[in-house]
């Protein structure tokens, strides 16, 4: 049955693109310029400010490879951390795992894949290896008393592979659910994705993990993102990650789009009567903030529509 | 984090199962709206050849639908100017209609003449929208368009109603979902085959949506409706989607987004119709479309008039 919960956890990652994804550095990314540490702090606070009840604060990969999260200790340590909001990290492995620790990380991510081809050429490693290497990561968060939340990349389309069977997404989806991570969200990393294929994907993830445990992380590339979203909250998905601005572009489509923008996905949330906690207008004022920062507009239309009018939108 | 108040608006379970495709229809109709509606926004003027390929590039990519151009005066809408050339000068695919917009009864009378065999004409949901935009009230326009329909019906020519501001209008804001159903059921009476519910300024979202559509769908056969999303807060596919979901089956769009949104400058307006057929041919609906001709489509316009395309499927698709 199709459920739409009138709260929804919000999930907020900013700088989305910047994973530990090696070839990241590679390509030309519109946030190719390096934003300083108190540009990155002032952002976050900023986004605690809204009532954002999570931030994706950082990643503890080796600035070797992400050279735009060098400053990863510093921004967690800097930060003004909200009551109430969670600061998770991006953990790909042990050494990651125990620096975030150290900087003080309460909640830690680990990213698994649907697609073989892309853990191989991401990691460097299958996706058998890549969970081996979690095993390592939750049961050391286990230890520490720290959650872990769970990413499955490609959940619908690759982009060497083409199209994932939904049961592989299932199959990642339930090994790091059965490992322990808390949430599993899973994502749409080249937002090739459509109502459609997502009903198909949730339909076979959920014979596995329940939708109290799932969240969605949609790519606009496509422009289908809040379509998406949508179905989604009906199949009873209560969790969206998003980006302030829709920061982040595609990396394999080159002046792209990416992440959906929060303001997009707070506006149709809002719409719907359904309660997020978040002030759609201080969230746009982010935006407004790290966009000016970066010298780029906003991909968020909500943003651009309320830029250039006295603000006739209904909510 | 806990949840709480873990409770379900039951308007928006418009499915059953988990399946997106139940409750769907199987084929939709695509109006695209490009040539007239699209262009009518454009800044800048695009010669009648262009207009008349564009017409033809779209005919060629299956689409069923093609408003072609307006009969208004050229004193208002100069883009519109050549309408009289445009009509003549499309190559008609057969099976493809080219409704024409006719704001009254001399614009119908031009639009038979220059070869129309479909026309169109707009209410409005809002009354200061109304007044504003063509110095009337709602009734007002309504007696107008009566004269158009009679002589419609006399020359056999079929006529499409559209509504606009049916989920916000720029000067008054939230429109009764009542209001929208009363000028919906008056056109449909009038004798409208079908009636198009515009969000002009595209503020509306799957909540407003639902709404309005079950108050008009109450007064108007939900197979003689359709849909007309902006994009300008970007909800216009999660819009659509929820239509769909509540029995429409003809959706209006515009190739590569083109007309902005006169009401937020620089804002998007039209949805992509290039982003409506990805996501339909998506959720296995037919729609008849060759994407990659509607592309081409696109494409040409866009070069045409120096622009970005709007449509998110255009962009990523000629960068992978």
């Amino acid at each position: 049955m199709g459920n739409i919960p009138t709260t929804v956890k919000h999930c907020l990652s900013y700088e989305q693109l910047i994973r530990d994804y090696p070839w990241l550095k590679r390509l030309l990314l519109e946030e190719k310029e390096i934003v300083p540490t108190g540009v990155k702090i002032q952002l976050i606070d900023m986004l605690s400010g809204t009532g954002l009840p999570v931030i994706e604060a950082t990643s503890f990969v080796s600035s070797k490879w992400v050279p735009q999260m060098a400053d990863h200790t510093d921004v967690l340590k800097g930060i003004q951390r909200a009551p109430h909001v969670q600061y998770p990290v991006l953990t790909p492995n042990m050494h990651g795992f125990q620096d975030a620790v150290a900087a003080g990380a309460t909640e830690v991510a680990v990213f698994g894949s649907a697609s073989e081809t892309f853990s191989r050429k991401n990691i460097n490693c299958s996706i058998e290896e890549s969970m081996l290497r979690f095993e390592e990561v939750i049961s050391a968060a286990k230890e520490h008393q720290i959650p872990v939340r769970g990413y499955v990349s490609c959940a619908l389309g690759c982009p060497h592979e083409g199209y994932i069977e939904p049961s592989k997404v299932a199959e990642v989806a339930k090994r790091l659910y059965e490992m322990g991570c808390y949430e599993v969200s899973l994502g749409d990393t080249i937002g090739v994705g459509t109502p459609g294929s997502m009903a198909k994907m949730l339909r076979s993830v959920m014979e596995d993990v329940p939708s109290s445990a799932l969240a969605v992380h949609c790519h606009d590339t496509y422009g289908q993102a809040l379509a998406n979203i949508l179905i989604a909250l009906q199949m009873g998905v209560c969790v969206v990650d998003s980006a302030v601005a829709g920061l982040g572009g595609c990396p394999y489509a080159q002046g792209s789009s990416g992440n959906v923008s929060t303001e997009d996905v707070l506006y149709m949330l809002h719409g719907m009567g359904i309660e997020t906690g978040v002030d759609l207008a201080k969230v746009i004022e982010v935006g407004d903030f790290i966009c000016n920062a970066l010298c780029r507009k906003t991909n968020s239309r909500v943003a651009q529509a309320r830029g250039r009018t006295s603000g006739h939108a209904l909510l | 984090m806990q949840l709480v108040n873990y409770y379900f608006p039951r308007k928006f379970m418009t499915f059953v199962g988990g399946s997106a495709s139940k409750n769907l229809p199987e084929r939709v109709k695509i109006v695209e709206v490009g040539p007239r509606d699209g262009l009518q926004n454009e800044k800048t003027i695009v010669p009648a050849e262009t207009k008349i390929h564009l017409i033809d590039m779209l005919s060629d990519s299956g689409l069923p639908v093609i408003e072609a151009t307006s009969f208004v005066s050229p004193k208002w809408v100069p883009q519109m100017a050549d309408q009289v050339e445009v009509m003549k000068g499309i190559s008609r695919k057969p099976g493809v209609s080219y409704p024409v917009l006719t704001p009254n009864l001399k614009g119908f009378q031009a639009a038979v003449k220059a070869g129309a065999t479909e026309v169109a004409i707009f209410g409005a949901a809002s009354e200061l929208f109304s007044k504003k935009n063509i110095n009337c009230s709602v009734d007002e326009s309504l007696q107008r368009f009566e004269e158009v329909m009679k002589a419609a019906k006399e020359a056999n020519v079929p006529v499409r109603g559209y509504v606009s501001c049916v989920l916000g209008c720029p000067y008054e804001g939230k429109v009764a979902p009542g209001k929208v159903a009363h000028v919906a059921k008056r056109l449909y009476s009038m004798g409208c085959y079908e009636i198009s519910l515009g969000d002009t300024i595209g503020v509306g979202t799957p909540g407003g949506m639902t709404e309005m559509l079950e108050a008009v769908s109450r007064e108007v056969p939900v197979s003689a409706l359709a849909v007309h999303c902006h994009d300008t807060y970007g909800q216009a596919l999660a819009n659509i989607l929820i239509a769909l979901q509540m029995g429409i089956s003809v959706v209006d769009s515009s190739v590569a987004g083109l007309g902005g949104c006169p009401y937020a400058q620089g804002a998007s307006g039209n949805v992509a119709t290039e982003d409506v057929v990805y996501m339909m041919h998506g959720l296995g609906i037919h729609t008849g479309v060759d994407l990659s001709k509607l592309m081409d489509a696109g494409a040409f316009i866009c070069r045409s008039l120096n622009r970005k395309t709007n449509s998110k499927v255009a962009q990523a698709t000629c960068k992978l």
